[in-house]
């Protein structure tokens, strides 16, 4: 049985008064990796909770491939659950754990298939050991190798890696990714950290007040976000209100020029911190005067906080590269706000 | 790798309906829960109440018998008398487990498993014990009769062996409520220049009084409602539940009996909700991230505090070894040679034949009770919460509340009743072993509930993801990581059920007759040394199942030292 397509068709879930899921609907394509992102609490969780038939949905329909599973139980679902815990046995062996669901099996072709899938996830030889003589990561690997081993049509991640400290996480995210490829099979993954999202997802539901703000791809989510929490919750943002002035967009006594919108008649202008110039050599749009606040430096990159001459009190941000950062000995800057990086929202 | 997914390993055809197995154990595991809790508990509970108030002739219930009862002179003085002793008993226990609990707690007294083990030995023997061992000491025959100017028979009598009998009960509340400290609290006291007297006053006392609160109720709740101690000791000082036991074994006056039973139902009612009310209040005492306190030497603390503990431990040795060496002896006073003639129990109908019964009851007890609690907590814990486990978590709760005494009261009213299809076990060991179970069921469950609680969340959640029938997931991960949760189950019912009285004597008959129940019958018809004989007997095969289990654990613990000293959970 190969992989499927996942459709989840307007899910509702309430607990007592609290509206968990209102109304999700995501169409997965077979062999693809969609991120479930939100702050905790959005209902991420229970979406993946009802998508394993753990939790049972309100309202709605779930389909694997053109199967209704709406209201089938977990057993009869099939698919591979990593649960943020991992949840292995402490007291049956990785090899156990693994071979856990391959009942019905003979001993040889069981056998067999816990050591391709140790070898499919780099624990060779490990078959012995118990979970608690493992590292964290290795945990995480024999985990995903029992929720594989049954060869399911759907693999679910429950937060995989929030129990990994930062140096490990980076790494497994990408050999995790490596795999999911390699084996082609949809994925469903819950995190609540932007930066896994955006390594590891082909694309990205933003979820809050158990709705989809957003479904794209990281790119689209990033560079343009359709709401202004998915541009608030992703990434940095400078947030500037304004008034409408014709064409242009007008804040305080400045005049902002837009690129193709007509905006309207009040709102608020969002533009990515990396994308103001400081101190342009020519000429450029949006082109203000400014003060230099602050500077902090983040390694690769150095943010830079601003207050527009004509916005005093109203603190922005720009991140350049460290070379290109001006001195704070001086500090009158120019700043442009390029039009192409202006979003409006109202 | 596409081959990967693609060779899907057999699945095998047996795969049944996807979770009609689950349901079937799930759903009916808890629907049997609840009808074995309704017929052991409730009905039984309800068939009291029913006595009580019906008045049938010649019953001594009804509105009427109830009023003149509550009038009367006599019922005033019994429950004078009962008052006072579980006053004092209650007043005088707790501030001494409350300071060995300490002891071992918060100090560094050396060799804390030895006085453990020695407070906890009138756990292992019947209630009447210390009453048979006090009237050897203290008797009008007694070793030590010169030391009091008075007789031991009456109020003292009861007091002191009262307070021997609950003195372990006591201790293990406080030893709990004083077993977790955090230690950030003390640094800070004593970076602020507080005393150690002051440390205990604002850290200590706060963090422990619902728990000397829980204490006093227990031990109030155990002596208003034990009828072994002044059964022997009493002499002419009556209390409450000797006239319950007496109205209905003696005089078969169901009505009166149900009618005390109801007002010793009342103090454990009362003390159980509002303990229960406290501990709501006290939830979120020790946070997660707090420091476990670790006591520091301080010699003369250490030392102040082993000297009570020395002669509490001397005072409990003394009385057991008293009770053991009278059994030995061949005719107190008079000829003081040793002999094992007490134990061929000549003078009971059956023999040894008690003994066997006691043994079987408490097999049976401790195997099908851990069995059905452990297994009943698991479908309480570990599955979706209905209507249906909330009305069996409050169920198993109320035996709790009962004190034994009621417990067989409902008992005899309700399996005694000629129309029940159910009459048939009256009598039966089959209904002791019910009883038992439903009397210390609570506390079973409870152990396992926290066992099962520190099991991960997800496992039956990983289990039903990968197909796997719940019930295997039970007995393949859940019951061997829990068996030293089980174990210690196995050992609370074991002896529980080996020392009984207050419930199943209401219920045996000559054929199910058990070896506590015989130590009273015995001490009744005046065969003390008899008595004695038997008692110590119920205190070895206690001790020595205990210990077995005890072992047991540690071989288990052993073998999983693989996998349990390195796991996470």
């Amino acid at each position: 049985m190969a992989t499927v397509s996942l459709q989840l068709r307007d899910i509702h879930k309430a607990f007592g008064a609290f509206q968990a899921l209102d109304g999700v609907s995501l169409d997965v394509s077979a062999g693809e990796l969609v991120c479930l992102l939100g702050p905790s609490g959005c209902g991420k969780t229970t979406l993946l909770r009802c998508i394993a038939g753990l939790e049972r949905q309100d309202g709605g329909n779930i389909f694997f491939g053109n199967r209704d599973v709406s209201t089938l139980p977990p057993q009869a679902r099939d698919y591979g659950i990593l649960f943020q815990s991992y949840a292995l046995f402490p007291n049956l062996t990785v090899a156990q754990n693994i071979g856990y669901g391959l009942a019905g099996n003979s001993r040889e072709s069981l056998r067999a298939r816990v050591a391709e899938m140790l070898e499919l996830v780099g624990l060779k030889g490990s078959e012995q050991k118990y979970p608690g003589q493992l590292s964290g990561g290795q945990q995480q690997r024999v985990a995903l190798a029992r929720a594989l081993a049954p060869a399911p049509q759907l693999l679910l991640l429950d937060e995989p890696m929030s129990a990994l400290d930062a140096r490990v996480r980076e790494h497994l995210c990408g050999e995790l990714r490596q795999l999911q490829k390699s084996l082609g099979i949809t994925t469903v993954m819950v995190t609540h950290n932007q930066d896994e999202a955006m390594l590891m997802a082909d694309r990205i539901a933003v979820i809050n007040h158990g709705r989809v703000e957003q479904y794209a791809t990281p790119q689209e989510i990033y560079r343009a976000p359709a709401t202004p929490f998915v541009a608030e919750f992703v990434g940095q943002g400078n947030w500037l209100p304004y008034e409408r002035d014709g064409e242009h967009a007008r804040v305080g006594e400045l005049s902002l020029r837009l690129h193709g919108v007509r905006p309207a008649e009040r709102g608020r202008l969002f533009c990515r911190p990396e994308a103001v110039v400081v101190n342009p050599p020519v000429h450029e749009d949006n082109l203000f005067s400014a003060q230099m606040r602050e500077i902090t430096f983040l390694g690769n990159r150095c943010r830079l906080s601003f207050e527009l001459d004509a916005l005093p009190g109203h603190a922005l941000l720009a991140e350049l590269a460290p070379d290109a950062m001006p001195r704070l000995g001086a500090p009158h800057i120019w700043v442009a706000l390029p039009p192409r990086s202006l979003q409006v929202f109202v | 790798m596409e081959q990967v997914l693609l060779s899907k390993p057999q699945a095998g055809a047996r795969r049944m309906p996807a979770d009609l197995a689950d349901r079937i154990f799930v759903h009916g595991g808890q629907w049997l829960l609840l009808v074995l809790l309704v017929l052991a508990v409730l009905l039984p509970l309800l068939a009291m109440l029913w006595r009580g108030f019906a008045s049938e002739p010649g019953q001594g219930g009804g509105l009427t018998a109830a009023a003149e009862l509550f009038t009367s002179a006599n019922f005033r003085w019994l429950l004078g008398n009962s008052l006072a002793v579980s006053l004092t008993v209650a007043a005088i226990v707790v501030p001494l487990a409350y300071t060995f609990a300490y002891a071992l707690q918060r100090t560094c007294v050396p060799a804390k498993g030895l006085w453990r083990g020695i407070s906890l030995l009138p756990l292992l023997a019947p209630s009447i014990l210390p009453g048979i061992a006090l009237i050897y000491l203290f008797g009008n025959q007694g070793a030590l009769r010169h030391l009091l100017t008075d007789n031991i028979y009456g109020f003292w009598g009861i007091v002191i062996g009262e307070v021997i009998y609950t003195f372990p009960h006591a201790l293990m509340v406080l030893l709990s409520a004083l077993a977790l400290a955090d230690a950030r609290l003390f640094d800070a006291a004593s970076s602020m220049g507080a005393s150690p007297w002051r440390a205990f006053r604002s850290i200590t006392w706060p963090g422990s009084r619902q728990g000397v609160f829980a204490a006093f109720c227990l031990v109030f709740t155990l002596c208003i409602t034990d009828f072994g101690v002044p059964v022997v000791v009493g002499g002419d000082y009556q209390v409450l539940a000797l006239e319950a036991y007496k109205a209905v074994v003696g005089q078969q006056q169901f009505g009166r009996g149900a009618l005390i039973g109801m007002v010793l139902l009342l103090p454990a009612l009362l003390s159980f909700a509002v303990d229960l009310w406290l501990r709501r209040r006290q939830r979120e005492a020790m946070s997660g991230r707090a420091q476990v306190y670790q006591p520091q030497p301080s010699r003369r603390r250490d030392l102040a505090f082993l000297a009570v503990v020395l002669l509490i431990c001397a005072a409990l040795l003394g009385v057991f070894g008293m009770a053991m060496y009278s059994s030995l002896v061949k005719f107190w006073p008079y000829d003081l040679s040793l002999s094992l003639h007490h134990y061929t129990f000549s003078e009971l109908p059956g023999g040894w034949q008690v003994y066997r019964n006691s043994l079987l009851l408490a097999g049976c007890t401790a195997v099908f009770g851990s069995l059905l609690t452990f297994t009943g907590a698991y479908l309480l814990e570990k599955t979706r919460q209905s209507p249906l486990t909330q009305a069996l978590r409050l169920l198993s709760f109320v035996p709790m509340a009962v004190p034994g005494l009621v417990l067989g009261l409902g008992y005899v009213f309700f399996f005694n009743l000629p129309g029940n299809p159910l009459h048939g076990l009256y009598g039966s060991l089959t209904l002791l072993v019910a009883c038992t179970i439903a009397h210390f069921l609570t506390t079973a469950q409870l152990t396992a509930s926290a066992a099962l609680r520190q099991l991960d969340g997800e496992f039956e959640a990983a289990a039903l993801s990968l197909k796997v029938p719940l019930l295997r997931h039970f007995l393949r991960v859940t019951l061997p990581i829990c068996l030293p949760a089980l174990l210690d189950i196995l050992r609370y019912l074991f002896v529980s059920a080996m020392t009984t009285v207050s419930a199943v004597i209401f219920l045996y008959s000559p054929d199910s007759l058990l070896a506590a129940i015989a130590v009273l019958n015995m001490d009744d018809a005046g065969n003390v040394g008899g008595a004695a004989a038997m008692s110590t007997l119920i205190l070895l095969t206690s001790a020595a199942v205990s210990l077995l289990l005890a072992g047991a654990s540690r071989g288990v613990l052993r073998r999983a030292q693989a996998w349990r000293t390195t796991a996470g959970h």
